[in-house]
């Protein structure tokens, strides 16, 4: 930290982030919410325990091989160049613990990065953790109420430690080859948290199958309705919450152009993007509610005012706007909320009627599809301008961000969802067996509740006539 | 050539204004943005207005109505 005012600035970030760390906690709280809201009684604890355990195994190994993945893979590798050296995020150098800064033996970083690394490299590896529990909790929705509790949490790593922290290093960074030479812009991750999730949500949903009872014999689709809408409109409240903090945290807070070291001039400070060009907070908070509320008002009406699709359109709508809501006005981002909310709907309906998908929450069309939209929109709306605050990156295209939404959909989303649950299918791990999916997945957990209650109450009874303890 | 006029960061912040796409169409905007809020108010109208019909209809009866009121 060269200056007073540099110190001050990286203590600033260090505790911006862990407050956007906090925020994003409410995604989770309100997936939770959500899931159990739309499960059926009878699958209400599977179905939180299997939302609440992605928490501990992707945070211990995006600790492990996850934060890495990000700095190393950057260049592809070898498409842009080979595999960076990334000794700060490797999981036993000293910068991945308490640090003060000091010389250290084999730190693998000079003093400056020390400086900054040693304040901030906690913080930055929550705010992606948080990124990586929110892409497996899309995929979690859709697949409620069959699958194996074992085989989700496999493919929760897989998504949230593997795939999407390499779109991440790809996509999402200041350095990633996406970027460099597609011109790929998403700065709140239309593509590269929901278009990757909602593609890996359908590649095992295919293997996976619909709940039982879901289609007539003639083929068309049974409503299955949510057991608790109070809990899933609530959980979808405090998912909005939280995207809010996952907005801030998609940002650099504050920064000198010097530190930037691009080709920006001057000594006005910003803040900016991922990809180091300036935004504002400011900016970024009119979009986030406009593209909301174009979500909000184009759902409640093409539902005809059915709460769970007003609700979930309301995401689609940011969700849609969010590869460029850095860069958009808000009436543009109204604009592209409502798109987003339309197609987020006729999809979800079409593809259920043609292809025979159940997604139960609906996250293949609210995170998949309007984010694929989103990222290929952005390149339009945003064509020509500078993907880079460096020289050489190819700027910002409509080419460019639609192979980009098609790495994001099929090649780390669709692709990898869909061999894992081949595999987990092939040793008979993927579903839960036919009967027990119809006695309900709480079945044993809750006869052992009702065998304890009846305990109980035979001893009280039985202190209360005298004849016990 | 850009949609909002950046081709290159190569600038100093301190010189650059607005920077979102389209720069100069903000009153068709919002003249489209009202047009949008209006028509709203408009759909939804008439998709209540069919709706309380409905509801009209199939819940005008006297035992429906004393059991929607015990229920609370």
């Amino acid at each position: 930290m060269g200056t007073n005012i540099d110190a001050l600035n990286v203590v600033f970030t260090e505790f911006y982030y862990w407050v956007t760390v906090v925020f994003m906690f409410l995604i989770h709280i309100g997936f939770c919410m959500y899931e159990v809201g739309v499960s059926r009684q009878r699958n209400h604890l599977h179905t939180l325990m299997k939302s609440t355990m992605l928490i501990p195994l992707v945070t211990i190994t995006f600790f492990f091989f996850g934060w890495w993945i990000y700095f190393a893979f950057q260049n592809g590798p070898w498409i842009t160049g080979d595999l960076i050296s990334a000794p700060q995020a490797e999981p036993w150098n000293a910068l991945m613990g308490t640090h003060l800064s000091g010389p250290s033996p084999n730190l693998g970083v000079d003093a400056d990065q020390a400086a900054l690394w040693h304040r901030l490299n906690g913080v930055f590896w929550a705010a992606f953790l948080l990124f990586s529990w929110t892409a497996a909790s899309i995929v979690s929705g859709a697949l409620i109420e069959r699958i194996r509790s074992g085989a989700f949490w496999i493919l929760a790593v897989v998504i949230g430690s593997f795939t999407w922290i390499i779109d991440a290093a790809w996509g999402w960074s200041s350095q990633g080859w996406m970027v460099k030479l597609l011109g790929y812009h998403d700065a709140y991750a239309s593509g590269v948290i929901h278009a990757i999730a909602g593609g890996f949500a359908l590649g095992v949903l295919i293997v996976l199958g619909p709940r039982i009872g879901k289609f007539r014999a003639d083929g068309t689709a049974r409503d299955i309705p949510p057991r608790n809408p109070w809990l899933v409109t609530i959980g979808l409240f405090l998912i909005y919450t939280g995207f809010w903090g996952f907005y801030a945290a998609c940002n650099v807070p504050l920064i000198n152009p010097a530190a930037i070291a691009g080709q920006i001039t001057g000594e006005t400070w910003t803040a900016t993007n991922i990809y180091l060009t300036p935004t504002t907070l400011s900016a970024i908070t009119f979009n986030f509610l406009m593209s909301l509320s174009g979500g909000l008002m184009t759902a409640y009406i093409i539902s005809k005012g059915d709460p769970f699709w007003t609700y979930s359109g309301g995401l689609a709508g940011i969700i849609c706007a969010s590869a460029g809501n850095d860069l958009y006005h808000p009436i543009q981002a109204m604009f592209l909320g409502v798109i987003g909310a339309l197609v987020a709907y006729k999809m979800h309906y079409f593809a259920e009627r043609r292809f025979k998908l159940d997604d139960a929450v609906g996250a293949v069309a609210v995170h998949g599809y309007a984010g694929f939209v989103g990222v290929v929109l952005a390149g339009f709306m945003l064509w020509g301008q500078p993907s880079s605050p460096y020289e050489g990156f190819a700027a910002i295209n409509p080419l460019g961000n639609f192979i980009g939404a098609l790495i994001m959909f099929f090649v780390l989303g669709f692709f990898p969802g869909l061999i894992v649950a081949v595999i987990l299918n092939m040793f008979g791990l993927l579903r839960v067996p036919r009967d027990v999916e119809l006695m309900g997945l709480d079945f044993s957990t809750e006869e052992a509740r009702r065998a304890a209650m009846l305990e109980v109450q035979a001893a009280e009874k039985a202190a209360y006539n005298g004849n016990g303890r | 050539m850009s949609t909002n006029g950046i081709t290159s960061w190569a600038v100093d912040l301190k010189d650059v204004g607005a920077i979102y796409p389209f720069q100069g169409t903000e009153v068709i905007l919002v003249i489209a943005g009202v047009a949008f809020w209006i028509l709203w108010h408009i759909v939804q109208m008439r998709q209540e207005g069919a709706d309380l019909r409905y509801d009209e209809q199939h819940a005008n009866k006297k035992q429906l109505i004393e059991q929607a009121i015990d229920e609370y």
